[in-house]
């Protein structure tokens, strides 16, 4: 099971958590064309190792958060909130 | 019968006397025997039939290794199969039987196979059914389906009750800092060195008592040691198996909480399933002695020389009186010199010719020598055995026991689920458990120490390796060297001699051979992985822990590698069986999944609601009054609603608030169609897309004041729209200054549909000139009160197509509110109406739901082309006519009616071309209802090109399912009031 510390509600199941997907994608403007967005929702690296990615902390905060986990042993280095304000407070309460 | 417990010999208590029954017979046990120790003690030897041969088996070991005895314990719905009668307690009443055989294991009809058993190598089933000309052209797979049942019968297990299962579990969940599995001398030296390091321990032993191993030795007592474990305030959990380890130091337990009491306390759980969330995990499971492979080593008599010696001085029973020892290791001479000690006549074989050993000449030792055939069938008559470089038939020693020892394996299993490949040691002829970055520490002989000290000395270095790695300490630590023996180990798998329709058994459990094994490499399974699976070695319950290795040692053997280069086959959990009850836990019944209900659950019942399942959702299905049927209800509830009024609990829908200066700009973003000028007393239709162009969802959005929505969603979609929504605040657009709140629980919410639905709502709200036509057009809201001041929104909104309003009020007065409705709808001969009346209403009208937006569904295929707006841009506006999304050929919209207007059809209906019925057709029938309106059936769904195309054209609806076939006519999916003349009245 992988334990998920969230920068709110602290180290949980993941089973709290749903996963949401790549957390490094720049999504293009709403009137970007249609070639941008392909880029953007369709073309993913398939990364061994470590890899930024959004989980949703749905049975929890609801908080969105960029987890930074190896996709070969589980292993998490880094856990912040997604909104840069939420990142702040986060920090300012430590 | 004589018994074979002798005195003055086991830990068992000869006070407390048990009896049990044996397929149908009366047995006496003591306290503190396993139903293993009990049936030997009472000279039962054949206790089970084998797998595929039927071969008399009896019991093999004293543990969880036991491939022979598995049996089935107790009758009716608690039956239980493929228990090993080793790791089984007895208890008083305890009711057993053999498997796997007819009439009885003693005299077996099937027997049979073993003479057939040329017919029954490896691959024999598929090979024969499923792939031998003439079967192999096509028909191969019939035949198999319809032998499948016969060979599945034949060979096997136990079966289940079929019953449902009358006990309990439980799911359970604990922290720790270290847990210790496995409780020989390593595991509670590790656990009570952290103890006094001030951990938080929990110490798992599968077996009922601690002490591991040393339990098989005559002068242990496990007492003090309890105490000094439980004084440190160590967990002990007993009787608990570690069957699985898991990411983060996550570590799974079964406990069998109750299947050593005859008749425990209903309240008790029979097992719990324990969630160990661990910092560091410390593994001491120990070794399982391995046997050797030659002519008949699976005769009742056959054992490992350990189980010999915890058979001795655990239940005090001598296995044999006449016994010849087999090994290659020096682990074997404490055992043959105790069972001499008991009174048995004892011939040691050792394969090895050089080496040196202390004994008092109790009994024989022949070095150089090995077994190399069993004479007997269903007991042991003697032994051929013989110098071990040259096998011919040199001696026969008459024998009532074989006891083996091809060396010992570690239990690395633990640390396999874990993706770590052990290593293979030529001194010891093992696989030793390689190191890992995780928090998990090998201790004890499951790292290949066989001396007591050595595992003592290893449990501390385990747990100074843990205090260092959760930077508690840092201490320097070494392990022992693996090992352990005076004399090397000498590397014994299997001894050849050619014999004609003689079997060596490598898996006892699976029945498979040492000629299996040269079967699949002549065939050119040589993989591991292959020859498991072609062979099924280690693939019984007992997960090949005593032959997995000797398997691996002959395909060896026959690539001509060494067996570090064959690989060894990744052990997962389960470590032993998890019962499926145990896995679902309290998670049955009517708790298999939350259960949702409207505010007004209990009025709708009270009200004769027959209540339906949508999601985790009950809403009330129809309200059939006297003798109804479903159709007859649904047909008056829908005629109702278009001739007066009716009233729905529509709950269910998804709320959302949505707050804040830039909710506006927010919806505009979200929603194919512009928001940005809906003015606020009014609501709006809308659509959602996904980034890829799909349809995601539709529902309304209401403007409240200035900065305020609220939202609904489809029952179905209403959390993903959430979670969508929060995402795209929290990390797309995080300058928008929105909030946005589930309501879904704060609004009770119900439609009042119908052309005397404002009659009705008048009597109901405090203010009746609110609701006017003017005041309330299409499409319009307001926050007022009902009578008797209760806040509500209102907002004339209708999916029949009739006039009809939603109205919300907090859910604390659902009720207030139907009864309100209620009472006045009555007046007017109205009704209350379901889920199926909805849906005749709304396939009327054309109107979409989940059945039509399935995820594959554009917006121009839904026939909503109008409301993607062209003058924004919004989620999914860029994708939305990409690649195939544009092709003209697409499935769209439409209305379908039996040509014959008197056929019915039924949803999941195929659409094809008359004379083309075939394949996946040019369409799909998604939703069906009788329509009260128009008097005969109707339905709507999706047809390449869409109504331009075939309007003309007479259709096939293929049902092949339900064996139906009928013509259709493509209607506009609009089939009443297109114009929509009703609603805005």
């Amino acid at each position: 099971m992988i334990r998920i510390n969230c920068p709110y509600c602290g180290e949980r199941d993941h089973n709290e958590f749903s996963y949401g997907g790549d957390a490094t994608i720049n999504y293009p403007s709403l009137d970007a064309s249609e070639k941008e967005w392909t880029e953007a929702i369709f073309f993913r690296k398939n990364i061994k190792g470590f890899q930024f990615e959004t989980w949703h902390h749905s049975n929890g905060c609801r908080m969105w958060l960029v987890v930074e986990r190896s996709t070969v042993t589980h292993e998490i280095k880094s856990v912040k909130p997604c909104h840069p304000d939420l990142q702040k407070v986060v920090k300012n309460n430590k | 019968m004589k018994t074979r417990r002798i005195d003055n010999y086991g830990k068992i208590n000869r006070d407390k006397i048990l009896s049990f029954r044996w397929d149908k017979k009366n047995y006496k046990g003591f306290e503190g025997d396993t139903l293993a120790s009990a049936l030997l003690a009472n000279n039962i030897g054949i206790v089970g039939r084998s797998f595929k041969y039927h071969r008399p088996r009896g019991i093999f070991s004293s543990g969880v290794e036991e491939s022979g005895a598995l049996v089935t314990i107790g009758s009716k719905d608690r039956r239980d199969p493929n228990v090993r009668a080793t790791t089984q307690e007895l208890y008083n009443g305890l009711e057993a039987s053999g498997q796997n055989a007819f009439p009885n294991v003693n005299f077996d009809l099937a027997g049979i196979n073993n003479y057939l058993g040329r017919f029954f190598a490896a691959g024999f089933y598929y090979k024969t059914f499923m792939g031998i000309p003439p079967l192999e052209w096509g028909k191969g797979t019939a035949i198999w389906m319809f032998f499948e049942k016969f060979i599945r019968k034949a060979a096997g297990m136990g079966s289940a009750s079929g019953l449902p299962d009358p006990d309990t579990y439980e799911h359970a969940h604990d922290f720790c800092d270290l847990i210790v599995v496995g409780s020989g001398p390593a595991g509670v030296a590790a656990a009570i060195e952290a103890a006094e390091k001030k951990l938080d321990v929990i110490l798992v032993e599968q077996d009922s008592l601690i002490g591991g191993n040393q339990l098989a030795e005559n002068d242990f007592d496990n007492s003090q040691i309890k105490n000094q474990l439980e004084n440190l305030g160590i967990k002990i959990m007993t009787r608990t198996t570690a069957f699985g380890l898991y990411d983060n130091c996550v570590v799974g337990l079964l406990e069998r909480v109750t299947d050593h009491i005859s008749a425990p306390n209903v309240n008790i759980p029979r097992q719990r399933f324990w969630t160990i969330r661990a910092k560091h995990i410390i593994v001491g499971a120990g070794a399982i002695e391995r046997h050797i492979a030659f002519n008949n080593n699976d005769i009742p008599g056959v054992m490992t020389v350990n189980a010999s010696k915890h058979y001795l001085n655990r239940y005090g029973v001598l296995t044999g009186k006449r016994i010849v020892i087999a090994t290659n290791n020096d682990s074997v001479y404490e055992t043959a010199h105790q069972l001499s000690e008991a009174g048995a006549n004892v011939t040691v074989l050792d394969s090895r010719t050089n080496f040196e050993i202390e004994t008092n000449k109790s009994f024989e030792i022949r070095k150089g020598y090995v077994p190399y055939n069993i004479n007997g069938s269903k007991k042991i008559d003697s032994l051929d055995i013989s110098k071990s470089e040259t096998i011919n038939k040199s001696e026969t020693i008459d024998c009532d026991q074989v006891l083996l020892s091809g060396g010992w394996s570690p239990a690395v299993h633990l640390l396999s689920h874990r993706g770590v490949k052990p290593k293979w040691d030529y001194n010891n002829a093992c696989f030793l458990p390689s190191d890992t970055k995780e928090n998990i520490t090998m201790v004890g002989s499951s790292r290949g120490l066989w001396n007591k000290n050595d595992c003592i000395a290893s449990g501390i270095a385990g747990t100074t390796d843990a205090l260092n790695r959760l930077g508690i300490s840092k201490t320097n630590y070494f392990f022992p060297k693996p090992g352990g023996w005076k004399n090397p180990i000498q590397p014994l798998y299997e001894v050849k001699y050619k014999k004609s329709r003689s079997k060596s058994f490598v898996d006892y459990q699976h029945d498979v051979t040492t000629d299996d094994v040269r079967l699949a490499h002549r065939e050119g399974f040589i993989s591991v992985e292959h020859l498991k699976r072609y062979t099924t070695l280690g693939m019984a319950n007992d997960q090949g822990k005593m032959g997995n290795i000797i398997g691996l040692s002959l395909m060896a053997e026959l690539l001509n590698k060494e067996i570090p280069e064959v690989g060894t086959t990744v052990f997962r959990p389960p470590y032993t069986p998890v019962s499926i009850g145990a896995l679902s836990g309290r998670n049955v019944g009517k708790h298999f999944r939350p259960l949702r209900v409207t505010p007004m659950h209990q009025w709708n019942i009270d009200h004769g609601a027959k209540m339906i399942e949508v999601g985790l959702y009950q809403r009330p299905w129809y309200y059939p009054k006297e003798n109804e049927t479903l159709s007859d209800s649904y047909i008056r509830e829908a005629s109702t609603v278009r001739k007066t009024v009716g009233i729905c609990d529509v709950t269910s829908l998804g709320k959302i608030a949505i707050q804040g200066p830039g909710s506006t700009e927010f919806l505009n973003r979200i929603y194919s169609n512009g928001f940005s000028k809906l003015q606020v007393g009014k609501a709006r239709y809308g659509i959602m897309l996904r980034d890829d162009g799909i349809v995601m969802d539709d529902g309304t959005s209401w403007r409240l004041a200035e900065n305020e929505y609220f939202m609904t969603t489809s029952t179905g979609e209403a959390a993903k729209v959430m979670s969508w929504l929060e995402e795209l605040l929290q990390t797309r657009w995080t300058d928008l200054n929105v909030n946005v709140t589930s309501v879904s629980e704060q609004w009770a919410g119900v439609s009042i549909a119908g052309p005397k639905s404002r009659e009705v709502l008048n009597n109901c709200v405090d203010d009746s000139l609110v609701i006017t036509n003017n005041k309330l057009p299409f499409m319009g809201v307001t926050s007022t009160f009902l009578k008797g001041n209760i806040p509500c929104r209102i907002a004339r909104i209708s999916f029949s197509g009739e006039l009809a309003f939603e109205v919300y009020v907090k859910s604390d007065f659902a009720n207030t509110m139907m009864d309100l409705l209620w009472e006045n709808a009555k007046k007017y001969d109205g009704c209350l109406y379901g889920l199926e009346a909805l849906g005749a209403l709304r396939v009327e009208k054309g109107h979409v739901t989940a059945a039509e937006l399935d995820g594959r569904v554009t917006i121009d295929d839904a026939g909503l082309s109008k409301m993607a707006s062209t003058k924004k841009s919004y989620i999914g506006s860029a994708m939305r006519k990409r690649g195939v999304l544009k092709n003209n050929d697409r499935e769209i919209l439409v209305g379908f009616f039996p040509t014959n207007l008197k056929e019915t059809f039924n949803a999941g209906t195929i659409v094809c071309e008359k004379n083309n019925i075939k394949g996946q057709g040019i369409g799909r029938i998604t939703s069906v209802t009788y329509s009260p309106e128009l008097g005969h059936w109707i339905g709507i769904g999706f047809v390449k090109g869409g109504l331009d195309k075939w309007k003309d054209t007479t259709l096939v609806g293929a049902d092949p399912v339900r064996n139906k076939q009928m013509n259709l006519k493509v209607v506009s999916p609009h089939m009443i009031d297109p114009k929509g003349e009703r609603m805005y009245a």
